[in-house]
């Protein structure tokens, strides 16, 4: 019984501030002035000779993140080895 | 796991090498398509996945070289830092060859065009290296997670549980 | 308020990957409960970026240029997307381990065997 009345104000408090921050962001489809996003629209091609975008941000732009995501892959990858190394686990 | 009938190996057979031209494409016009290094490189990733369907662990665990594949993980991760590390007389990642005339620096036309293969300079090179990088790593995932299945299946038979 | 659906769908999406997350007991669907929170992270990312009558930031073959969606957060969705790869692949890893170890999937059965 106590554990459901818990469960049923830890329910509302999600709900509620999941619904107060969902319904604050702007209109779906009117970002708004986005003035990064539009530099690297209008400028990226002449600057970086690329025509997509988002590889362009992705590789160059943000490359030291893109380091972190391969950096992240190899180590998910070492670790599945770890895991299933020969010999066991005990 | 045993191997599938001959009509599903069949179609495996034809389709495994559209699968392997049309990743190696999405990687290699990852700066003009939609598409990129670990996209394409899960494309490829995917025909070891159908290879593993279709024939089972015991064809494909000796032909999937493993050691070759980790070979591509770590030689794609250390192409990609040595790309940006190249880069360092000015800043780290720089893009060195874009525009510079030669390998990958073709200028493009500003606004919408049919697209310059040599261009984008090292945004390239890098989606070749996280390919490369990408196609060990994930096929190295499925390859040990098939093992592991593996693993469970030889020690099925004793006891399991927790004191063991 | 209809043309605001996506984020109704988004915040859905989000609470049936705490649903999962919270009551069910087969460690598999807890799994997928993590990929659903996963996946509604990278549609909220992609909803915010959103231009009505925008096309893709990808100037090849583009016909007229009008609009353009905003590129900066795709990208790091694609960021996102692999690093939920990556723990998704760790995540089933364990699972298998962990069936292995106890013989069984039922987290209440594995805090039982606890020893």
């Amino acid at each position: 019984m106590k554990r459901q009345v818990l469960f049923l104000v830890a329910l509302i408090i999600v709900v509620g501030t999941l619904w107060g921050g969902l319904s604050r962001i702007h209109q779906f489809g009117d970002p708004g002035a986005a003035p990064m996003d539009d530099y690297y629209l209008h400028n990226a091609q002449a600057e970086r000779s690329a025509n997509n975008i988002v590889t362009s941000i992705v590789f160059d732009y943000r490359g030291f993140d893109t380091l972190g995501e391969a950096a992240v892959l190899f180590t998910a990858v070492c670790s599945v080895l770890v895991v299933f190394r020969k010999g066991g686990h005990n | 796991m045993y191997s599938l009938s001959v009509i599903v190996r069949t179609i495996c057979d034809v389709f495994a090498w559209f699968l392997a031209v049309f990743g190696v494409y999405v990687i290699i016009h990852g700066h003009l398509t939609p598409g990129g290094g670990f996209q394409g490189g899960a494309v490829v990733a995917t025909l070891f996945a159908f290879l593993l369907v279709a024939y089972g662990g015991k064809k494909f665990i000796p032909f999937y070289k493993s050691s070759l594949f980790s070979w591509f993980e770590t030689v794609g991760l250390l192409l990609f830092i040595g790309t940006g590390l190249v880069g360092l007389g000015t800043t780290f990642f720089y893009n060195f060859l874009a525009g510079q005339g030669g390998l990958f620096g073709s200028t493009v036309p500003i606004g919408p065009n049919s697209g310059v293969l040599n261009s984008s300079g090292t945004i390239a090179l890098m989606n070749m290296a996280v390919g490369v990088e990408v196609i060990g790593g994930l096929s190295l995932i499925l390859y040990y997670m098939f093992k592991g299945i593996r693993l469970y299946e030889e020690s099925g038979s004793e006891e399991t549980g927790h004191d063991r | 308020m209809i043309g605001n659906l996506p984020y109704l769908v988004v915040g859905i999406i989000f609470l049936l990957g705490l649903y999962a997350v919270l009551f069910e007991k087969n460690l598999i669907k807890i799994a997928i409960g993590v990929s659903l929170i996963e996946a509604s992270a990278n549609l909220l990312l992609i909803v915010l970026g959103y231009r009505t009558g925008g096309s893709i930031p990808v100037f090849t073959l583009a016909g007229k240029v009008g609009k353009m969606v905003l590129p900066v957060p795709q990208a790091l969705t694609l960021t996102a997307i692999v690093i939920g790869l990556a723990t998704s692949a760790l995540m089933l890893s364990l699972i298998m381990m962990l069936y292995k170890h106890y013989g069984t999937l039922d987290v209440r059965e594995i805090r039982r065997l606890r020893g």
